[in-house]
């Protein structure tokens, strides 16, 4: 078998095309989201709320409504109560946010647990690329073309609070609001990346690929063009490596990003371990010799 | 002089009526008064904790006060900022250093409040950001991490944001804090030019011995305002100690 029949033999089934699909959409979409993520500090936010729509969605398929509005409910709600919690009480944030998200999310398991259906619900909590429906599909589309909009025409404001709220301020911007926008499209994003790993693995797709690129420049525009490529790559690596080896899609994708992180992180020229005990090692012999 | 320019010139930049702001059951700033004309420069003079950085918040409208009340050039300081008149130029410590942005990708964000709702650079962005750069003697560092600067480069490269912004009124936390003498000087220099343009400047400072340079006048702040003045005046050994308990520039010892 050669390459090419390699890449395009899981082609002729539709299933895989579907799973690709998603795949690159959900990592395209959670990569561009992660670089603000992992610059404001919120990874931590970032994983709370990706777990906490979990009960949003599963009440939205009660209810037969759109998973996003279950998701934007709950992703809201789970950052309110953070936000109380910590406020309130003597708490640091992460306690706050470890009780938030864990107690919503153990809802959400309760909820699928009683709630009858014919599709399996577990897939939510696991991901199940292999059976995107062509309805599933279409929301995914919409949604991430949504949430890539807002994205792309405001990036320059959320890269400005990423950077320096109180500038934001007092230029008259709403930094309150730049952030609860941003909360929004976290959540909407989480319903799409749902769909291709699961919730519980949202996290990895929303961190991962804003630190690698974050590791390989220091220009925030090259970021937002690094980070969706190379999660892409580890989405499709990934999809395929679990169809050859009959693995866990969502467990490959996230697997296949982490270990393209993982060489950025020692090799990266810049900001690498390698490169950095390099230019230490020559400053060292450089003084030495100096002596 | 006519009425018109009467009225403008009596309109203080900034003006702050009995200011009075708790956090929580800890009062940060009790019956504040401050006036600040146009043109003029005033350095913010206090300890750590007697409430400068509440009284920027409180001018900039990130804190309500729970008294008084803050007018900035005759409005509120919502609209103010609306009106892109307050340009900020913040402390060391509340910067993240390593974030990748260029020094001319700091400055540009001085122009957002002159842009669109996606904020497309136009030439005259460009132009300002420019000569904003120029200003401050950043040009050859302008497309450098902003890390990858010294302490005074990297506060010119802030100041470069608040010149690029055209803000009338500046506000300055700290900025001579690990700042070599020469972009002090550089800084100084700058303000001195933004204060003869007719705009507004208030800087808090620790570096007292500069203050007759850099400051027309001065504010001795305690939690309350203990004295508005010339200099001179405020650093009279008798009044610092008022704010500090004791000679912060220790001359009674040479």
């Amino acid at each position: 078998m050669n390459l090419f029949e390699l890449l395009a033999e899981p082609l002729s089934y539709t299933f895989m095309v579907r799973a690709l699909a998603v795949t690159i959409i959900a990592a395209v979409l959670c990569a561009l989201l992660s670089c603000w993520l992992v610059l404001i500090g919120w990874s931590l936010m970032g994983d709370a709320v990706s777990h906490a729509v979990l009960p949003g969605v599963v009440i939205a398929y009660i209810l037969g409504a759109p998973f996003a509005l279950g998701a934007l409910v709950f992703g809201f709600l789970a950052v309110a109560l953070i936000g109380g919690v910590r406020d309130t009480s003597r708490l640091k944030e992460d306690a706050a946010i470890g009780i938030v998200f864990t107690t919503l999310f153990s809802f959400g398991l309760v909820l699928i647990s009683i709630t009858p259906s014919q599709v399996d619900l577990n897939h939510i909590i696991f991901g199940n690329l292999l059976g995107v429906s062509a309805a599933d599909l279409w929301q995914v589309l919409a949604l991430g073309a949504v949430t890539f909009t807002i994205l792309m025409l405001k990036r320059k404001d959320f890269t400005l609070y990423a950077f320096d709220p109180t500038h934001a301020h007092a230029l008259g911007m709403n930094p309150r609001l730049l952030g609860a926008l941003l909360l929004g499209l976290l959540a909407m994003t989480s319903v799409v990346a749902l769909q291709a790993v699961g919730v519980i693995l949202v996290v990895a797709m929303l961190i991962i690929p804003g630190a690698t690129a974050y590791l390989l420049t220091d220009r925030f525009s090259k970021m937002l063009l690094i980070a969706p490529v190379l999660a892409a790559l580890g989405g499709v690596v990934g999809v395929y490596a679990s169809y050859y080896l009959d693995a866990s899609t969502g467990g490959m994708v996230v697997l296949a990003q982490g270990i393209i992180f993982a060489f950025v992180y020692f090799f990266s020229p810049r900001h690498g371990l390698v490169a950095a005990r390099l230019a230490a090692r020559n400053r060292r012999r450089e003084a030495a010799a100096a002596n | 002089m006519n009425t018109a320019e009467k009225t403008v010139a009596a309109v203080p930049a900034i003006d702050v009526q009995g200011v009075s702001v708790h956090y929580g059951s800890v009062s940060a700033l009790e019956d504040a008064t401050v006036q600040l004309g146009r043109g003029r420069i005033c350095g913010l003079v206090g300890m750590n904790g007697s409430g400068k950085s509440t009284l920027f918040k409180t001018i900039m409208g990130q804190l309500k006060p729970d008294a008084g009340q803050v007018l900035v050039d005759g409005r509120s300081p919502g609209q103010a900022r609306k009106d892109k008149l307050i340009g900020y130029v913040p402390q060391n410590e509340s910067v993240d250093w390593d974030f990748p942005i260029s020094v001319r990708e700091v400055v540009m964000t001085g122009r957002y409040g002159h842009m669109g709702f996606t904020r497309r650079v136009r030439e005259a962005d460009k132009q300002a950001v420019q000569q904003a750069l120029e200003r401050v003697e950043l040009t050859g560092f302008a497309d450098r991490q902003i890390g990858q600067l010294s302490g005074g480069q990297k506060k010119r490269a802030f100041v470069a944001r608040a010149i690029a912004q055209e803000a009338s009124i500046m506000l300055l936390d700290e900025p001579f804090a690990g700042v070599d003498k020469r972009s002090e000087g550089t800084i100084t220099r700058l303000l001195r030019e933004v204060a003869d343009a007719g705009g507004s400047v208030l800087v808090s400072t620790h570096d007292l011995h500069a203050l007759p340079e850099l400051a027309d006048e001065a504010v001795l702040l305690m939690r309350r305002v203990l004295m508005q003045g010339s200099p001179e005046e405020i650093l009279k050994p008798e009044n610092l100690a008022l704010a500090f308990g004791l000679d912060p520039m220790n001359r009674g010892a040479l």
